[in-house]
């Protein structure tokens, strides 16, 4: 079967178009019928072999054709077959002859192998149906065939060539597509720009100049005389024409310097800066400490040194250190001249005006008039003795806050203390009391009292009074503040020390009696001993009285500004202080100097509780005026019933229907009777709970007002998804009122910047790097953002 | 004792000269600002109103063309230059500080169709009825030279439009093809054509700038690339487009003014459908250009009016009209998106500020901390009713308001057709078409 069909393939081969069509189809037929017609081929097979075997192949293609196209439905009709049989060969002839002859030629190749029919002969073999139902293997030779026929089954036409349309369209659809997908790389920026929270034009900022002057120098080109003129000058001198860092010779000489020299140096500026750095903090750590005791032993150590000098200068040079006494003296002295120091020139009275505000030109006043005192105090009369005198003059024109720092309470030696307070005038201290207190006492219980002495200390006390009103005033104005256990507690510090000092004091006038030493005492003291201490008795007695007034004069004259009711109480403190202790204890000498003590500190103390007491004053004022102003309005009360009444109005009415006159008599008089009223009332159903019902403070109206909705919005706009979206647009204050300087620049930053008289230039590539939007601004409100996503289009699809 | 003393750094209060502002130290504690809202929504109100009143955007009319202003030029590098043709051929630079005449020449016989200026800003280009393209010095003539054009070409039909290229000696000229010029040369470079049919305005994108777009007067916009010579797409909508401008920030981005009252601005990617339509017009828009931050554009129309509209709303934020002026022609929005100029019938060219309630000059930095503040405050409450009213409000001439009203109507109308049409018939056989698609009759590949 399959030689039959590898020679009608050669005939198809070579003849028209026609037949090869119709191997295609018989090719298909085969295919798809399968093995189950093979029986019928077979028989078709047999009758050929039985037949002639002609060489005319076409004669068989035909039988064959016909077979295999009628076959199907019956095969015995031969006449018929023979008739188509002989119209194909009819047609065959018609064409060419060279290929029929070739066929015919290989049809006469072999008797034994034919491709029409199986010849057993020669072989000896018979013939068996199964053998030849087999597969035949497909040869090498067939494969190109059918590829070949193939190829034929695949060929097209070759088409025309396109309109010039057409072929222009194609070439602006691929030129189209290419261009918009180029234009794609815009669109991240476009996007972004749009989004921007701030966009600044022109987009090419003008770039700040980074160039080094230098290589602008260099560049530089002299042109006109005057620049020549300049430019040799600066050549000449070998002056940098800029101002670097080093100078050549600075340079130089850092190239001079070894490594080790370096290190060297660097080392000692390092320890020299650590140093320097250390004293520093340390300096700083002690001015920042509190502690007045610390810093009273600071003075005092500074103090002594001053002292110490002063004294090196007597020993070596005493010439220099009269000098000095005599300078410090002649200041005095033009003091009182000139009365300087007493708040009388430009400088003062310009402090004077702005005492009133500022503590720093009250305390420097303060402190002009201190030391006008100081300067102006008479000089004592020289004592006789060289000695005495010799002393006096060193206390007297030492300054006075190296006797004060010597005079503190606790100083290492009370004795010593006394008796350079003997010779001190008019340092205002607390300690000359205790002095004086314990020469009271020794006075008292010893007849024989030195009468230099007791003049000596009435005088002091005496300038211990003034200045004591001094401090006072002073203390009235610095303010500070102590509380009242603390005082008491000193208080009682103070009377312990005193005790000791006095007990000093007799074993001390016990030892001079015993040596019978008599100090000398000046005459005139000596004279008027008995008066003096009738007056000093009596001055004693006398003195919580007379500080007061004292007091009260130096209050007046020296706090005008201040209001007259803080000076009330600290009267009252201090004859409240007196009087407990007048009456405690008898009128001993030291208790009444130490009760001069807590008045001193009093005198701290007080302002701080009266200040307490006046805010308590005011408060009650304040809420007093507050009553007489507002004396008529109950605005409780009123609130009240305005609820009550918003209430009322908002409460569901009854209808009342019923009308006078029907179903009876009406007129003046006569009253609708119950039983109709109750009929034709409709009574309202109870209103829902009030929301302000559990506020006592609030009214909360229910009813929609007009005028407010009128500038209410009441319709979601566009961008935004959900309410309160919007509301926390709404919310969020921009104004300085509510928003730092710099928020409100950033929340109101415009959108668009531009700057005045400048170009701004379309976009360009070159601008896209150095991106134009402003991204470290916050995108405060993402403007149009719905408008992007809006925009996003899908990318271009290629058709 | 310790005394605690409350002290302050100077730094804090004391100010480095006298003329510097006395710091108001604040508290911001909202419980001590109540009322944030109310108190600036009247900030608000206030602002909006005070922009209102401060409105007055019309800064100056240049006169002495003798003929209608036909098309206007920018000066590339001058902000105080602009060029205008008129429609009897004559020419005139202008000198915006001055508010003056610098230069008149007399151009071409006829109309000068189109103007254009040299990206170096030393020539300009004319075009004209006479069928001619001149090239022109930027400064005038010295003293006995004769006023005549540094170039001429004779063209065989009339050219209705140019432009030129960005930053190379190239030009486009439109006509019944877009041609494309090398300065150098008498003859185009090369000529694209897409159909039969008279163009009448052709623009250089200014940031692709080897793409093009024109108009036909056949309804169609079609675009063009210079270095394939080939046009790229054409869309054709329901009416004349008159004239297109590019964006300047966006580079795919344009707008057409149509005959059919409205702008629309295309996204060059997608012509199928604009990106947004723009109403408001009540006649033909002849002209638009775009500011040069791109974010808005100024549109002339034959309605005597112009309008400005921000590229992403659909309604106008701003008219423009007086009394006196007629159709307007061409329109120009000042490189330095300060100011706007627009040529119209009535031989005059306007100067109109392009924000109407700015203030003109130098501000101190609290007025300007002020006016952003107010912008912001507008900005924010801008969807109350009351305060967008207020910044709503315009007056219109008659004209305009009663052709809006009635053009409203005659929407309406259109609208409840519709609507009626589709109630009407079987669900589904009567497309809804978007207002943006009913302009797109087709896009041609």
């Amino acid at each position: 079967m399959k030689v039959s069909e590898k020679s009608r393939l050669r005939v198809v081969n070579h003849e028209d178009e026609v037949l090869g069509l119709l191997t295609d189809c018989e090719l298909s037929t085969r295919k798809d019928e399968g093995n189950k017609n093979c029986n019928k081929y077979n028989g078709e097979i047999g009758r050929e072999m039985d037949g002639e075997i002609d060489g005319e192949v076409n004669g068989e293609v035909d039988g064959e054709m016909d077979g295999e196209m009628d076959g199907v439905d019956d095969e015995g009709d031969h006449n018929n077959d023979e008739r188509k049989h002989q119209k194909l060969l009819n047609v065959i002839c018609g064409l060419g002859g060279r290929k029929r002859l070739k066929l015919a030629e290989r049809s006469e190749a072999s008797l034994q192998v034919s491709e029409f029919s199986v010849s057993t002969e020669g072989t000896g073999e018979k013939l068996e149906l199964s053998e030849l139902l087999a597969p035949i293997k497909v040869s090498s030779s067939l494969g190109s065939v059918k590829k070949r026929l193939k190829n034929v089954k695949n060929k097209k036409t070759v088409e025309l060539p396109l309109s010039k349309e057409e072929n222009e369209r194609v070439l602006r659809e691929a030129a189209y597509n290419k261009i918009s997908q180029d234009m794609d790389k815009w669109e991240p920026i476009v996007m972004k720009n749009r989004g921007a929270a701030q966009l600044v034009f022109p987009l090419e900022q003008e770039r700040v100049l980074d160039v080094p002057i230098e290589e602008v120098i260099e560049g530089w080109k002299v042109s006109t005389p005057l620049e020549k003129e300049i430019f040799s000058l600066l050549h000449k001198n070998k002056q940098p024409v800029t101002n670097t860092v080093l100078t050549p010779e600075e340079k130089a000489s850092l190239k001079a310097m070894s490594l080790e020299e370096a290190k060297q140096r660097r080392a000692e500026l390092q320890k020299a800066r650590a140093l320097q750095s250390y004293y520093e903090a340390r300096a700083r750590r002690e001015k920042k400490v509190k502690s007045k005791r610390f810093h009273k032993m600071l003075k005092k150590k500074k103090n002594k040194e001053v002292l110490k000098q002063f004294e090196e200068l007597r020993k070596i040079n005493p010439t220099a250190a009269l000098e000095q006494l005599q300078k410090i003296e002649n200041a005095r002295i033009q003091e009182r001249m000139t009365l300087k120091h007493q708040n009388s020139g430009k400088w003062a009275k310009s402090k004077a005006i702005m005492a009133k505000y500022d503590l720093e030109a009250r305390k420097a006043m303060q402190e002009q008039l201190t030391k006008n005192k100081e300067l102006t105090q008479k000089l004592e009369v020289p004592s006789e003795s060289e000695h005495d005198e010799d002393e006096e003059e060193d206390a007297g024109l030492i300054p006075a806050i190296v006797n004060e720092v010597q005079l503190s309470i606790d100083g290492p030696n009370p004795w010593m203390q006394k008796q350079r307070l003997n010779h001190v005038k008019n340092s205002p201290t607390q300690k000359k009391p205790v002095a004086n207190e314990a020469a009271e006492s020794e006075e008292e219980e010893e007849a024989t009292a030195e009468d230099e002495l007791l003049l000596r200390e009435v005088e002091e006390r005496r300038a211990f009074w003034k200045s004591s009103k001094v401090e006072q005033g002073l203390q009235n104005h610095t303010m500070t503040t102590m509380t009242v256990p603390e005082k008491t507690k000193e208080d009682e510090e103070l009377l312990v020390h005193l005790r000791d000092l006095s007990k000093q004091l007799k074993q001390k006038a016990k030892k001079i009696r015993q040596n019978g030493e008599q100090p000398e005492s000046p005459p005139s003291a000596t004279r008027s001993k008995p008066s003096v201490q009738r007056e000093e008795r009596a001055l004693l007695n006398e003195r919580p009285a007379r500080m007061v007034e004292e007091d009260l004069e130096a209050l007046d004259a020296e706090e005008v500004g201040q209001e007259p009711e803080l000076r009330k109480p600290v009267l009252e403190r201090h004859s409240n202080q007196k009087n407990p202790q007048k009456t405690n204890e008898p009128v001993t000498d030291l208790h009444t100097i130490i009760s001069v003590k807590p008045h001193i500190a009093n005198s701290f103390l007080s302002i701080p509780t009266i200040v307490e007491q006046e805010d308590c004053d005011e408060d009650i004022i304040q809420k007093q005026l507050i009553k007489e102003a507002f004396a008529g309005d109950d605005v409780i009360a009123d609130f009240q019933r305005e609820k009550r009444e918003a209430e009322k109005a908002s409460e569901p009415k009854d209808i009342d229907l019923c009308l006078p006159g029907w179903g009876q008599w009406g007129g003046a008089g006569l009253a609708i009777s119950a039983r109709k009223r109750r009929r034709f009332l409709i009574k309202a159903p109870k209103a829902s709970p009030r929301k302000d019902k559990s506020l006592p403070n609030v009214v909360i109206t229910e009813k929609r007002n007009v005028h407010a909705a009128a500038h209410q919005v009441n319709v979601l706009p566009f961008p935004f998804t959900h309410p309160n979206e919007f509301e926390h647009t709404i919310k969020t204050p921009v104004g300085t009122t509510w928003n730092t300087q710099r928020a409100f620049q950033k929340l109101t930053a415009p959108q668009v910047v531009t700057k005045p008289g400048h170009i701004i230039e379309p976009i360009k590539e070159s601008n896209v790097e150095s991106s134009p939007s402003h991204s470290n601004l916050p995108n405060l409100q993402k403007k149009g953002h719905q408008y992007l996503n809006h925009l996003k289009r899908e990318p271009v699809k290629d058709a | 004792m310790k005394v605690k003393m409350l002290s302050r750094n100077p730094d804090n209060y004391v100010r480095e000269t006298k003329l510097d502002l006395q710091r108001v130290p604040r508290n911001y504690d909202p419980a001590l600002h109540p009322f944030e809202v109310p108190r600036e929504y009247t900030r608000a109100l206030n602002a909006v109103k005070l922009e209102r009143v401060f409105a007055k955007p019309f800064l100056a009319s240049l006169d002495g063309h003798r003929d209608g202003v036909n098309c206007m030029a920018k000066h590339p590098k001058s902000l105080s230059t602009v060029l205008s043709g008129a429609c009897d051929g004559e020419v005139r630079i202008w000198n915006l500080t001055k508010r003056e005449c610098i230069r008149a020449l007399q151009a071409h016989e006829g109309f000068v169709r189109g103007m254009c200026t040299h990206f170096s800003g030393t020539s300009f280009f004319t075009i004209g009825d006479d069928k001619t393209v001149k090239q022109w010095k930027m400064d005038g003539p010295e003293y006995g030279e004769e006023e005549e054009p540094l170039h001429t070409i004779l063209g065989k039909t009339v050219y209705t439009g140019i432009d030129h290229h960005w930053n190379k000696d190239i030009f486009a000229t439109c006509g019944q093809q877009v041609d494309i010029w090398d300065e150098q040369r008498t003859s185009p470079i090369c000529s694209m054509t897409w159909g039969l049919d008279s163009i009448s305005s052709v623009k250089f994108n200014p940031i692709e700038i080897n793409i093009l777009g024109s108009c036909a007067s056949d309804r169609n916009i079609v675009l063009y690339d210079m270095r394939q010579a080939t046009p790229l797409k054409k869309v054709i909508l329901d009416m004349r487009t008159n004239t297109i401008c590019w964006n300047p920030m966006e580079a795919f981005v344009f707008t057409a003014a149509n005959e059919d009252y409205n702008l629309y601005t295309f996204d060059m990617r997608s012509l199928d459908e604009p990106v947004k339509v723009h109403v408001n017009h009540v006649s033909a828009v002849l002209d638009v250009d775009y500011s040069p931050t791109g974010k808005e554009f100024v549109s002339a129309s034959f309605d005597k009016s112009i309008r400005i509209f921000p590229v992403d709303k659909m309604h106008s934020r701003e008219v423009y009209h007086t009394k006196r002026m007629q159709h307007v022609i061409s329109v120009k929005w000042t490189s330095d998106n300060k100011y706007i100029l627009c040529g119209s019938d009535e031989m005059n060219i306007r100067l109109w500020k392009a924000n109407a309630s700015e203030k003109l000059g130098v501000l101190t930095s609290r007025e300007k901390a002020a006016l952003n503040y107010n912008q912001k405050l507008k900005e924010k409450f801008k969807y109350h009713p009351q305060i967008s009213r207020i910044a709503r409000h315009r007056h219109l001439p008659k004209t305009i308001y009663s052709q809006i009203k009635e053009q409203r109507i005659m929407k309406e109308a259109r609208q409840r057709k519709q609507m009626n049409r589709i109630k009407h018939s079987k669900p589904g056989s009567i497309p809804f078409v978007s207002e943006k698609k009913k302009h797109i009759v087709a896009v041609v590949k």
